[in-house]
């Protein structure tokens, strides 16, 4: 497939912001039951419209790839069949839980909902919600690709994990390097389960990329025109200047290159961060857990761009030969 | 339950490309719009076709032959493409089996040509909405044109008839006798997305002679035989019986 940029910066940037959010929530639940150190309100209130402002990012993103963006509220009404329905769905959901649990964060709103004499209970109920909506989120986005079976190398659970545990991990780094700003005592927390979460990303990624390797095409040419003959060439596709079925479908790039951008994402996103996330816990440095970070954003770039690039889609069997 | 579709005849079609330049003036003319044509007649055209004939090789040289394949939209029973579509703009004619895109509710996510095994879906990228073979459905149903031309324009522009058109849910059209008497077969049937447009295969035309038959028996020339030499002054007394 071609990569478009447009989803390759909107997959990853709501991929930081539902980390994010997901490492606020966590954290702060940790915090009621007095394992972390309790912040401010308005410490989970700014992560919560930064993790707002990434998912801002990608839907702006996203909106680059529609040819008609003014008719984009109709993507939501098909969503009994379509995941791509349903991402519409959560994804506005997702902001919108995000941003009431800044405001409740920020109003440090509290209220003993459940009896338990414990504070932060309203915006850990919000929170939960908003999980929940952030979980559904990555289910939407990796069922989207997982969904396509004739996409054979997206078509397994591992897209789905992948999304989930890429995702978290950039927003765990990014939560790490913002703690540092502002909060010392929730670093070792965000940035030990980046690590985790980076580690078991590295394992599912590598899988994904085993099985791939492994792949049998469920079509060739001879399904593909119905001509049972153990030798058929395709001798014209038909025209000569290109189509939408030669642009869309092909990445048009050497072999080297997409050797050499699975090799950049598989160093980018995985072992540099873990180091520089070890390396910023022991040297106490926020300045090396921000690089952390942005490398791994950066790889995650190449990763979502290779991902797609991968893809090989059936109809290419149509279009080998220009004439 | 009706489904209209497409049988293509392998064994008849010549690649002469006639259906692809009157699909494509037919539906550029349309009320639905110009498909695009971007450098028609510069270096790199390029633009939206419903269809195409491609051509391949079978077998190796010298044992070859040519295979000359039209590809459009097979409007599958099972579309892949339809339940995908997050606004509903794809969907599929109950009453008659068309798959169809409303140009009016596609947002041009490019979604269904993702999910389309057979590559028929083209965004047209001046329009920004998907488009693809209509089967005419804006001809089919003309009232006014004649009975016998309301057909898609493939199928009428075909100088050889290798497109036939009808109902395959009705055993007796011709286009279900076709599929039964010569083999008729789908695209990538291992999708299970069972196209509706069915392919006639290539068919080894064969006589067999045998070497009775290289005489005829019944040759009067026989009965002219010449049985002794003919004299100098050749009369037709010479062939006398």
């Amino acid at each position: 497939m071609h990569p478009a940029l447009s989803v390759v910066f909107l997959t990853t940037l709501i991929g930081v912001g539902q980390g994010l959010f997901l490492a606020l929530f966590s954290s702060q639940s940790y915090t009621i039951v007095n394992i972390l150190p309790a912040q401010p309100g308005s410490y989970y209130a700014l992560g919560g419209l930064i993790a707002l402002a990434f998912l801002v990012a990608g839907l702006i993103a996203s909106v680059f790839h529609l040819g008609r963006p003014e008719r984009a509220w109709r993507a939501a009404s098909k969503w009994r069949t379509s995941w791509l329905s349903r991402e519409v769905i959560a994804l506005p959901l997702v902001m919108a839980l995000v941003f009431v649990y800044a405001v409740v964060n920020w109003l440090e709103l509290d209220a003993d909902l459940y009896g338990w004499g414990l504070p932060g209970q309203v915006a850990l109920t919000v929170g939960s919600l908003g999980v929940a909506a952030t979980l559904a989120l990555f289910l939407c986005t990796g069922m989207i690709y997982a969904a396509i079976r004739f996409l054979q190398e997206w078509a397994t659970p591992l897209t789905v994990v992948n999304y989930f545990l890429l995702g978290s991990a950039s927003g765990f780094a990014f939560a790490a390097a913002y703690a540092a700003a502002l909060a010392p005592g929730m670093v070792e927390f965000y940035a030990g389960w980046a690590i985790v979460l980076t580690l078991a990303a590295c394992a599912t990624r590598i899988a994904s990329l085993v099985r791939n390797a492994r792949l049998k095409r469920v079509s060739n040419l001879q399904t593909a025109i119905g001509v049972r003959h153990p030798q058929v060439q395709q001798q014209a596709m038909g025209f000569m200047g290109g189509s939408y079925n030669t642009r869309e479908y092909f990445h048009g790039r050497s072999l080297v290159f997409m050797k050499s951008v699975k090799w950049i994402f598989l160093v980018l996103v995985f072992p540099v961060p873990v180091l520089l996330l070890w390396a910023g816990l022991a040297l106490d440095s926020g300045a090396l857990l921000w690089l952390a970070f942005v490398v791994q954003y950066v790889g995650l770039l190449f990763e979502r761009w290779f991902f797609f690039a991968q893809a090989n889609h059936p109809q290419n069997l149509y279009y080998q030969v220009v004439g | 339950m009706t489904q209209l579709a497409l049988v293509i005849d392998l064994n008849v079609c010549v690649g002469c490309h006639a259906c692809v330049t009157s699909c494509k003036q037919w539906n550029t003319s349309g009320e639905a719009g110009p498909l695009f044509d971007d450098n028609p007649y510069q270096a790199d055209p390029t633009g939206t076709f419903f269809n195409r004939v491609q051509t391949y090789e079978v077998g190796e040289f010298p044992c070859t032959e040519t295979v000359h394949f039209p590809k459009s939209c097979l409007h599958c029973e099972e579309p892949p493409c339809v339940p995908v579509c997050p606004t509903g703009a794809s969907y599929k004619r109950k009453e008659d089996g068309i798959v169809l895109v409303d140009y009016d509710k596609c947002i041009g996510c490019k979604y269904c040509s993702w999910a389309c095994p057979y590559g028929a879906r083209e965004l047209d990228e001046y329009q920004k909405v998907m488009k693809k073979c209509t089967l005419c459905v804006d001809r089919i149903y003309d009232l006014s044109i004649p009975e016998d031309r309301r057909k898609p324009a493939c199928v009428i522009s075909c100088p050889t008839s290798a497109r036939l058109y009808g109902d395959i849910h009705d055993p007796n059209s011709v286009v279900s006798r076709a599929i039964m008497a010569s083999g008729g077969y789908q695209l990538m049937p291992e999708w299970g997305t069972k196209p509706a447009n069915h392919y006639l295969p290539r068919r080894r035309t064969q006589m067999t002679i045998r070497a009775d038959e290289l005489v005829r028996a019944d040759n009067p020339l026989k009965k002219e035989d010449i049985r002794h030499d003919t004299s100098k002054d050749v009369t037709l007394d010479d062939w006398l019986m």
